[in-house]
């Protein structure tokens, strides 16, 4: 390796992380053991909603190895109340999150008491021990039971609507008066547990007489945890330091401010000793976020012949109990995707959020973008059969077409660029469409009872989360910026820092790449730096596909400067003026005279001697860059799907899946194509296998793995990925974020195959998850198909999903 | 409290453990070996797998009193004088993880699924490592990990 190489951007460079992952040297939170250390359980109610009448851990004191027990009431001074960062209207209903219940507790899991013990059996056994009594109250666990505000989640509220969030887009009213045609459905989006596979720990070491405190969390957001717990428990924040370890996965479920953050702070300052939380899996099905759970009743405006004119969704977004930090904006972020990839003249957008006694939910890989994608690219098969064209003929007619960019939305975004003919070209000739459109017919004519169906899903999504300036027009607590710093050491290795937080995405040998290229230095001389806040004091975290377009550009941009620094002392050491220091493959030379010349190592050295140094200039190239992004980034494709339905069991098999991927110019395409994989599998898990029932009285019917189908290998297809390249504008690097493509495109795909294939049969809805029950259900039902084909997804308010998980295992599909 | 003798990656250990203490909890929180960690309570995930004796199991599944005498092999000592086995080589090739919280346990259970089966087919692979979950990979490289790993091995 020699300091010229200068294309290591686009390579797929293996990863640097690996190493200590393959060998089982990572540092995981629970893997931490520090001297004197001690545990902490908590009492969790098993009721969805009651009364708290008492409270009693005598008992629990006096079982071997405890140190101390506390009920929420003895705490409740310390622990304050847990942050909501997106107060998304100014009157929106914030109740009250107290990391221990005080008086109610309002879904199963919320906790009421906190036990400390020597170690984790000890601790297992003392909770046990702990008397709380409960007075009953009824739960509600279904959004339009809810809404009807008889049984109120949060008393003193009044109401269990948290908010209502408006749009509109030019005059939907008056477009809808002139169409033709208007086209109407309810989509329902199951409640789904985002299961990374790192359940969640947290271990906070007090130091220097309790006064100081460094936090170890399974968390993607080390720099935000760490303004909050300051805000949340009142420690100075200078006085906190919080390190993410390697962590085991996130997708949005570590992206929060937790109980058990907050009281293993609280508990490491009163008892001066370091205090550790591990959740078990089932723990951790009750108490860490879930995602979607949402009813979406949407309406098209259209020609008779298929032009969109205008969209109209009314959607209904399941809180849970309590908000979490992000909690109301997942479903405002989604605001902005409905009118996806096509052009119309009017859009109007209603979000309700609504209480209910259930976990609370909030961000879960893809964020509002899939619920949205889902949503509009169904009803853009339905519409299209519902006028007799082919759904890629309908979808074709009304998106922007490639010359049409910058393209601004009728939701208000522009957006930069994208080619949605090449990606579905491209798209088409993998999957031989025609070829499967000419078997469905023929399996059609014979009346096989394996019907094959054709899903499509054209997707776009916005990352790059975000311009400040729109996070602050949206109410978000906070900024979009990221930052990074470039440090050059004397032997010319360097040092990269970045704000953001990988837990998977791979940012150390991606982020050495872009500082490879940028600088002339070999790909093994950069290190990266991340995830605690002393090491990388400035950072916005890991969530939102935002890293590579923020964090990894602004890497690039701290090696700008020092390239900047660098030529002055180049052009000073080779005597020559700074205009004429020309820069390439780690070398500064003299224009005109190509032997005079020095390696930016060489530079590096020099700059730490100091000794013959320019006038007036620091002796450091060591540079900072802090990015605001001008715009989201519009990662776009084609994703198509060919399901074989056994309509005599209900049993789904995924054929074929082709995933053609726009998200601009690429880093390392092995990493991109890992997360497409990645992304693919949980989206085709929510179409496909995984749901959270709760059971009328909210009980969380799928609580353990053995119930919520996570889908094995088994479970899943080989999927065929290929990439087209529209370089994203808005930033140098020219990338887009791919963190939560596959995530967002898939599901659509596979529910339309799923449908498609069932056409026949008069079904044009399939609740999902689409199990062989539901498929079997519905097929029986002929007539309806529709809502009633899968009654009973607890969004949408029935009560006979808690006999579907093991379901498909009987059939032959299921995830064991 | 029992009195339990075993051997954990090359170590013979002798210990007293309360006959409740779970495989895995002994190797980490006793032992100190982090390598191995913990996915579920319900033995669905299969992070915890190691060999004992030979074979792959749960560690989680498994009381520590139930290993007595056995020989344990964990992920960190699969690697042999500092070279990596061909399967922990293969996962790094074919970009076979991402955040790597499963995979010590999928590397244990594919080495044993070689082991049983040392030219599997792209549905065995499937079928092989049913009993572990990855959220991360989406199991495709996984699958071209363990293959690439199997060829390297019928090549050595
Ligand atoms: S931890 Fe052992 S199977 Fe999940
Ligand atoms: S690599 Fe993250 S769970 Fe498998």
């Amino acid at each position: 390796m020699t300091t010229t190489e200068t294309h290591v951007i686009g390579q797929p460079r293996k990863r640097k992380e690996d190493a200590r992952l393959i060998t089982g040297q990572a540092r995981w939170t629970d893997n931490i053991t520090l001297p004197g250390m001690l545990h902490f359980a908590l009492v969790r109610s098993p009721m969805a909603h009651a009364k708290i009448s008492s409270v009693d851990v005598s008992a629990a004191l006096q079982r071997p190895g405890v140190l101390a027990a506390f009920s929420g009431a003895d705490l409740a001074a310390d622990l304050g109340s847990l942050p909501c960062a997106w107060p998304v209207t100014p009157d929106m209903v914030h109740p009250d999150h107290h990391p221990l219940a005080t008086d109610e507790v309002r879904y199963v899991g919320d906790a009421v008491a906190v036990v400390v013990a020597r170690d984790r059996y000890a601790v297992a056994d003392a909770i046990e021990a702990v008397e709380v009594d409960y007075e009953p109250l009824p739960a509600v666990v279904n959004m339009e039971e809810a809404l009807k505000d008889e049984v109120l989640v949060h008393s003193q509220a009044g109401t269990n609507k948290c908010f209502v969030w408006p749009f509109d887009g030019g005059d939907y009213d008056a477009v809808k008066a002139t169409a033709d045609i208007v086209f109407k459905r309810r989509y329902v989006q199951q409640r789904l547990i985002p299961t990374a596979m790192e359940p969640r720990a947290v271990v906070v070491e007090p130091l220097a007489a309790a006064e100081e405190f460094t936090v170890y969390s399974t968390t993607q957001i080390p720099h935000i945890l760490r303004v909050m717990l300051a805000l949340t428990v009142g420690i100075p924040e200078q006085k906190l330091r919080v390190i993410a370890p390697d962590v085991g996965g996130g997708f949005g479920s570590k992206l929060n401010v937790y109980a058990e953050e907050v009281i293993a702070l609280v508990l490491a300052k009163r008892l001066g000793r370091p205090v550790k939380w591990t959740e078990s899996r089932s723990e951790g099905y009750q108490a860490t976020i879930h995602g979607r759970d949402q009813i979406q009743d949407i309406e098209i405006a259209a020609t008779k012949d298929g032009k969109l004119l205008g969209l109209s969704v009314d959607l209904k977004a399941d809180m849970g109990a309590y908000l979490q930090l992000v909690t109301p904006g997942v479903p405002v972020l989604g605001a902005f995707m409905y009118n996806a990839i096509y052009k119309m003249d009017a859009y109007r957008f209603r979000c309700t959020g609504v209480f209910t006694t259930k976990t609370p939910t909030d961000a879960y890989r893809g964020a509002g973008r899939p619920e949205a994608t889902y949503a509009i690219e169904r009803a853009m098969s339905d519409l299209a059969h519902e006028i007799g064209k082919d759904p890629m003929q309908l979808r074709r007619e009304n998106w922007i077409t490639h010359e049409e960019f910058p393209f601004t939305t009728i939701a208000g975004l522009t957006y930069d660029s994208g080619d949605y003919e090449a990606a579905t070209a491209r798209s088409m000739e993998l999957f031989g469409y025609d070829d499967l459109r000419r078997e469905q017919a023929e399996r059609r004519d014979r009346n096989d009872p394996v019907q094959l169906g054709i899903g499509i899903s054209t997707f776009t999504e916005m990352c790059g989360l975000a311009p400040s300036r729109v996070l602050g027009s949206l109410s978000y607590g906070a900024g979009g910026w990221e930052a990074a710093s470039i440090r050059m050491l004397p032997t010319g290795k360097v040092e990269v820092v970045t704000g953001t937080a990988p837990h998977g995405q791979g940012h150390v040998t991606s982020w050495s790449q872009i500082a490879a290229d940028a600088l002339g230095v070999p790909f093994e001389d950069v290190e990266v730096m991340h995830s605690d806040t002393r090491v990388a004091p400035m950072g916005m975290d890991t969530y939102g596909s935002r890293s590579l377009v923020v964090g990894g550009v602004a890497v690039h941009l701290a090696a700008q400067k020092v390239i900047e620094k660098a030529k002055k002392v180049a052009a000073h050491l080779l005597e020559a003026a700074e205009s004429d220091i020309e820069f390439a493959a780690g070398t500064f030379s003299v224009k005109g005279s190509p032997d005079a010349k020095k390696t930016i190592q060489e530079i590096s050295l020099a700059t730490f001697a100091a000794h013959n140094f320019p006038d007036g200039v620091e002796p450091s190239l060591n540079s900072d860059a802090v990015l605001d992004p001008e715009n989201f980034s519009f990662p776009h494709g084609t994703h198509l799907c060919a399901a074989l339905v056994d309509t005599e069991t209900g049993h789904t098999k995924i054929r074929s899946y082709v995933a053609v991927d726009d998200v601009g110019n690429v880093i390392n395409p092995m990493i991109v194509e890992g997360q497409v994989h990645g992304g693919l599998a949980q989206g085709i898990a929510q179409a496909l296998y995984e749901e959270a029932v709760y059971d009328d009285d909210g009980n969380l019917v799928t609580g353990t793995l053995v119930d919520y189908l996570v889908p094995a290998a088994s479970d899943l297809p080989e999927f065929t990925t290929d990439r087209t390249v529209t370089p994203a504008t808005s930033n140098p690097l020219g990338v887009k974020g791919v963190g939560e493509a596959g995530t967002i495109a898939s599901t659509p795909a596979v529910v339309n195959a799923v449908v498609d294939a069932l056409r026949p049969f008069g079904i044009d809805d399939i609740r999902m998850p689409c199990t062989p029950e539901r498929v079997w259900r519905a097929i029986q039902d002929r007539s309806s198909g529709g809502d009633r084909s899968a009654e009973g997804t607890v969004a949408y308010g029935g009560t006979q999903t808690a006999t579907t998980a093991g379901r498909d295992t009987e059939a032959g599909g299921g995830a064991q | 409290m029992t009195t339990i003798e075993m051997t954990v990656d090359g170590v013979r250990y002798q210990d007293e453990v309360e006959p409740r203490l779970l495989l895995v909890h002994y190797l980490r929180d006793r032992l100190g070996l982090g390598g191995t960690p913990i996915g579920c309570d319900t033995s669905n995930c299969g992070a915890c797998t190691v060999q004992v004796d030979g074979v792959s199991a749960k560690s989680c599944t498994m009381l520590t009193v139930q290993a007595d005498g056995s020989e344990i092999i964990t992920i960190q000592g699969l690697a042999k004088d500092g070279r990596l086995h061909a399967v922990q080589q293969a996962f790094h090739d074919e970009h076979a993880l991402q955040c790597g919280y499963c995979t010590p346990g999928m590397i244990m259970a594919a080495v044993d699924l070689l082991r049983e089966n040392p030219d599997p087919s792209d549905q065995e692979i499937r079928d092989g490592l049913e009993g572990n979950l990855c959220r991360c990979t989406g199991y495709q490289n996984i699958v071209r990990a363990v293959h690439s790993a199997a060829t390297t091995e019928a090549r050595s």
